[in-house]
């Protein structure tokens, strides 16, 4: 059968790499439906492209399988496999102009007229104009948008992009991210997305798999992954969380409730990923709001009275707030700008939230896992 | 004060500039000029008199022409040769893992580190030993010019294949083309300008060897033993023709290779 042909779901089993004995990619189990739009989020250096090398075929894996549909594709040629690649550093061939690189592919499998099709392709990533020109003249957005352009124009069954957009300033990475999604429904390609940045996952992708130290800590849509974080490396590494130490003392009608540092938290069982034992529970900062000191807080809610304001700042639509706990821990509150009294450092204060927007976490983790990488990627 | 000073900085790099120009351009400079000179006497070492009988009249001696033909015969050969085999060699060291990979790098130095005396005599001993000392001539002297241009060739061509950005293959290979599509669409190419320089290198390096090739010729004449022999009884006018000839083509070589550049960065 031909190999180039082949159409269905991309299924990885198994898939390992091995560098002597490093393991970059550990034992991944991932199946990714046809036409979908997945994104790999992860921290740098954890296995994404070494991923994106194994189904492109262009590293051999150590153990595990690739399927494309029904046709096992771990051991064919890459340029036997429907895949193409947007590589991270665009490798875009240096003696070439774009309208030639961008043909490169066609021309391979000897297509004839390729002349549309490259118009056609360059004028959607607005680089028509510079189509004689060599990569070398070209600005670093201009080339990774060359890139896109030379992978995207053979209309693959996968196309796997790493990084793609890393390059481009906000204004120009938006309308590619706008492009993408709409090339990506119309055509209905697959889409395998690497990417650094959370908030492009959270808008592009169908579902992320959040990768670290090449393991898939939790795969699932946005909300999902967002609302119901599975470990504190994903609430950390996924937006904020504030993730608060603590043990289980009972449960009653789907609700647990949880002792931290002395004061009852209620928890939804449905959203807990332990029913005994230690737990930590965490909050997203835009779920808190503040009270002034011991103000009496109504029932149905969490709170954790005794914090100190620490730092206020007023960035219009909201206020961000980081408030030190009597247990030493800084936990952080962003409170929507509704002319709401703003608390300026020093002041008392308690924090409070629905009870159902509380999740539960393994208590046995690090609490900090992830955190400190986000902040890093955000720089 | 300072105004000297500041001048004398800003214009030192240019003075420099020009010192060294003309160290380099001095003795081409003087060969041309000889080369129009009708010498007093046997040897061409002072100026006598405006002349171009030499010029009109390069053959003058039929054994001068004749090793120029001669060594630029050997030079085209070497160059095909040592190119060919070179590139072959640069590729296999830097794709493959194999064993004695690390000794062959060494080797390969062995020609530009050892003395040119001592090749051309060890040669020679080589020669006399396995095909015999009637053997040595036209086939002994191409053997010797491939052998010492390979290293070079072999250089060249490995820095200008470690430059080369490995993912541009991996991208050939993602978009469809075949192990050879790849090397004939891509590799090449990139390489291209490390094989041109290495064949103009090793063509240069055997067009004028002296020490290798008195060693490895019998009774063949190159061009450099023509000259050097002739110093024992004359010098004549028509060797400063050649090498200004030599000089001339090689300017106009490196002109014409540098035009396509030109008008390319004008249109742009
Ligand atoms: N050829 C190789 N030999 C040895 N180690 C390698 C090789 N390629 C990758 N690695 C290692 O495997 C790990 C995963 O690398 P990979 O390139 O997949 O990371 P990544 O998730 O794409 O990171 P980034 O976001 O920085 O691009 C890294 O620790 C890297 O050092
Ligand atoms: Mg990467």
């Amino acid at each position: 059968m031909n190999t180039l042909e082949a159409v269905g779901d991309l299924r990885l089993t198994g898939l390992t790499k091995r560098f002597g004995s490093f393991t970059a990619v550990d034992d991944l189990d991932l199946t990714i439906p046809q036409g979908s739009f997945f994104a790999l989020l992860g921290a740098s250096g954890c296995g994404k492209t070494t991923t994106l090398r194994m189904v492109s075929g262009l590293e051999d894996p150590t153990a595990g399988r690739i399927y494309i549909g029904d046709t096992e594709v771990t051991s064919t040629k890459p340029y036997k496999r429907p895949v193409n690649t947007v590589f991270q550093n665009y490798a875009l061939f240096p003696h070439l102009n774009i309208y030639d690189n961008v043909a490169f592919g066609l021309r391979r499998r000897g297509v004839k007229d390729v002349k549309k099709q490259v118009d056609d392709i360059l004028a959607l990533v607005e680089l028509a104009h510079l189509a004689k020109r060599k990569p070398t003249q070209l600005s670093g957005g201009q080339q990774q948008r060359v890139a896109v352009a030379r992978a995207l124009i053979n209309q693959p069954q996968v196309l796997l992009l790493d990084e793609p957009l890393g390059a481009l300033d906000l204004k120009l990475r938006r309308q590619m991210q706008i492009e993408l999604k709409r090339i990506q429904t119309e055509v209905g390609l697959t889409f395998v997305h690497v990417t650094h940045d959370q908030e492009e996952a959270m808008t592009m992708a169908d579902t992320i798999a959040v990768m670290s130290a090449g393991r898939i800590e939790q795969l699932g849509s946005p909300e999902e992954l967002y609302e119901n974080p599975a470990t504190t490396f994903v609430a950390n590494f996924l937006g904020q969380s504030n993730l608060v130490a603590g043990t289980v003392t009972g449960k009653e009608d789907g609700v647990i409730t949880v002792d931290t540092h002395g004061v009852r938290i209620a928890l939804p069982e449905s959203r807990s990923r332990v029913e005994s034992g230690a737990v930590i529970v965490g909050v997203r900062p835009e779920k808190v709001e503040l009270a002034a000191g011991n103000a009496a807080i109504e029932s149905g809610r969490n709170a954790l009275p005794g914090g100190v304001v620490t730092d206020a700042s007023f960035i219009g639509v909201s206020t961000q707030y980081l408030v030190k706990m009597p247990w030493g821990q800084e936990l952080s509150v962003f409170e929507q700008n509704t002319g709401k009294e703003i608390y300026r450092p020093g002041a008392e204060v308690t924090l409070h939230w629905d009870a159902t927007q509380t999740f539960g976490l393994d208590g046995s983790q690090d609490i900090e896992a992830g955190a400190e990488i986000d902040d890093e990627a955000a720089k | 004060m300072t105004k000297t000073f500041d001048w004398i900085k800003a214009h030192t790099l240019g003075f420099v500039a020009i010192l060294i120009f003309v160290f380099l351009i001095a003795p081409n400079a003087v060969m041309l000029l000889f080369s129009f000179n009708q010498p007093a006497n046997k040897y061409n070492f002072v100026w006598h008199k405006f002349s171009l009988n030499a010029w009109k009249n390069p053959c003058a001696s039929a054994d001068m022409c004749s090793s120029i033909k001669l060594s630029i015969t050997i030079a085209i050969i070497t160059m095909i040769l040592a190119t060919a085999l070179g590139t072959m060699v640069a590729f296999a060291m830097m794709r493959y893992r194999f064993q004695g990979r690390t000794f062959l790098n060494v080797l390969l130095f062995l020609p530009m580190a050892a003395p040119e005396v001592t090749m051309g005599i060890t040669l020679m001993t080589f020669f006399y030993n396995t095909t015999g000392s009637n053997s040595l001539g036209f086939d002994t002297i191409i053997i010797a010019h491939v052998m010492f241009s390979l290293s070079y060739v072999v250089v060249t061509v490995k820095a200008r294949l470690a430059g080369m950005d490995p993912t541009l293959e991996n991208a050939a290979a993602d978009l469809y083309a075949t192990p050879f599509q790849t090397f004939r669409r891509v590799t090449l190419p990139l390489v291209m300008p490390g094989i041109l320089a290495a064949a103009l290198l090793s063509f240069a390096l055997s067009i004028d060897d002296y020490i290798i090739t008195v060693l490895t010729a019998g009774n063949e004449v190159t061009f450099p033993m023509y000259v050097y022999s002739s110093f024992q009884h004359s010098v004549p006018a028509q060797i400063d023709v050649i090498g200004s000839t030599m000089l001339l083509i090689t300017l106009a070589g490196i002109t014409f290779a540098q035009v396509p550049q030109i008008i390319k960065t004008r249109k742009a």
